[in-house]
C-alpha cells in the first residue's frame, strides 16, 4: 500500500531520500574501504613484509 | 571470551568477522519492519504526514549524540587507559557520527520548512546541533591530517572530552531557552507524550539506526585495524629498503 503523502509530500520523499543517500554512502565507504585495505595487506605480504607479531606466531 | 581478550586486535578482527554479518542481516531486518511500521502510521493531527520525518530525524538525533558520547568514553580510555582499541573505536565512530547529524540537521530542516515555515533558526537546539556537526569535523580533521597519528589521536580525544560538554546543552537546549524546537516529548519525566501508534514505530526504527551504527562501526574499526597494520609494514619495508642501500 502507497500511503498517501498530503500536500508536503516533496519534503517527506527529499528527507527519506537524503538519508538514504548518507546511508549508502556510509556503507559504500566501510565496503570500498574494507577491499582497498586487504588488497594493500596483500601486496605488501607478497613483497614479504610479515609483521612481528606474525613472524612470532600470533598471527 | 574474557572480555579483555578483545583488547587484543586479532581477536577482535576475529571476533569482528563472526558477529557482522549476523548484526548486518538483524539491520535489513529491523529496517525493514521499521520502514512498513513508519509508512502506515497514521498522520499527526496538526502536522499531517509530515510526522514520516520524525522516524528518521528523531533516531539521527539520538544517533550524533550517541556516537559522541561514545567516543567520550573512547578519548577517556585512550588517555587514562591508553586501551588499544579505543583510539581505533573513537577514530571509526567520528565519521558516523557525522554523519547522522548531517541526517538530523538535513531532516530537520525539511521538517522545519511545512510545519515553522522556515527551514532554519538560530534557537539554542539547532545551534548546538550544528556545533555538534562542526566539532565533528574538527575531531575528523585532527585524526585524518596530523602527521604523527599518535599526537593526532591524542589532540582528537581531548577535543572529544571538550565537546562532551555541549550534550547536556543539547538535551537540555529546550527546557534553559526559550526555542522554536519543541520540548522532550519521549525521553521526559512522566512518560511519553506521543500515541502508541506513531511511537512504536519510532522505537523501532531507533532500534533499526543503532544496529546499524552498530555495524557499521565494527566494521570502520575492523577498517582502522588494517590501516595500521599497512602503515606499519610500510614503515618496515621502507627501513629495510633504506637499510639495504645504506
Amino acid at each position: 500500500m502507497i500511503p498517501t503523502l498530503g500536500p508536503h509530500a516533496d519534503f517527506i520523499i527529499a528527507s527519506y531520500a537524503v538519508t538514504a543517500f548518507v546511508v549508502a554512502a556510509m556503507i559504500a565507504w566501510v565496503v570500498l574501504d574494507h577491499s582497498a585495505l586487504k588488497r594493500m595487506l596483500g601486496d605488501l605480504e607478497e613483497q614479504g613484509v610479515t609483521r612481528r607479531s606474525r613472524r612470532q606466531g600470533e598471527g | 571470551m574474557a572480555l579483555i581478550d578483545l583488547a587484543n586486535p586479532t581477536r577482535f578482527l576475529r571476533l569482528v568477522d563472526r558477529v557482522l554479518p549476523w548484526l548486518a542481516a538483524a539491520t535489513v531486518i529491523v529496517f525493514a519492519i521499521g520502514l512498513v511500521q513508519a509508512m502506515n502510521a497514521p498522520d499527526d493531527y496538526q502536522q499531517g504526514a509530515t510526522v514520516k520525518i520524525m522516524f528518521l530525524h528523531v533516531p539521527a538525533a539520538w544517533l550524533g549524540m550517541m556516537g559522541w558520547s561514545l567516543m567520550s568514553v573512547a578519548a577517556l580510555g585512550t588517555l587514562v587507559w591508553r586501551h588499544p582499541l579505543a583510539d581505533v573505536a573513537g577514530k571509526a565512530a567520528a565519521p558516523l557520527g557525522a554523519a547522522f547529524t548531517f541526517i538530523c540537521l538535513v531532516t530537520g530542516s525539511l521538517w522545519g520548512r511545512p510545519t515553522w515555515g522556515t527551514y532554519w533558526v538560530w534557537d539554542a537546539r539547532l545551534t548546538s546541533m550544528l556545533v555538534l556537526l562542526l566539532l565533528y569535523l574538527g575531531v575528523i580533521a585532527l585524526y585524518w591530517t596530523a602527521e604523527d597519528p599518535n599526537r593526532g589521536s591524542r589532540a582528537a580525544a581531548v577535543l572529544t572530552l571538550v565537546g562532551a560538554l555541549n550534550l547536556p546543552i543539547i538535551k537540555f537546549s529546550v527546557d534553559w531557552w526559550n526555542t522554536l524546537h519543541q520540548p522532550a516529548s519521549i525521553l521526559r519525566m512522566g512518560g511519553s507524550a506521543i500515541d502508541s501508534s506513531i511511537l512504536i514505530p519510532l522505537l523501532v526504527m531507533a532500534v533499526a539506526f543503532t544496529l546499524l551504527f552498530a555495524t557499521l562501526h565494527l566494521a570502520a574499526m575492523r577498517n582502522e585495524i588494517l590501516r595500521r597494520r599497512v602503515r606499519t609494514m610500510q614503515l618496515m619495508q621502507a627501513q629495510a629498503l633504506q637499510e639495504a642501500s645504506a
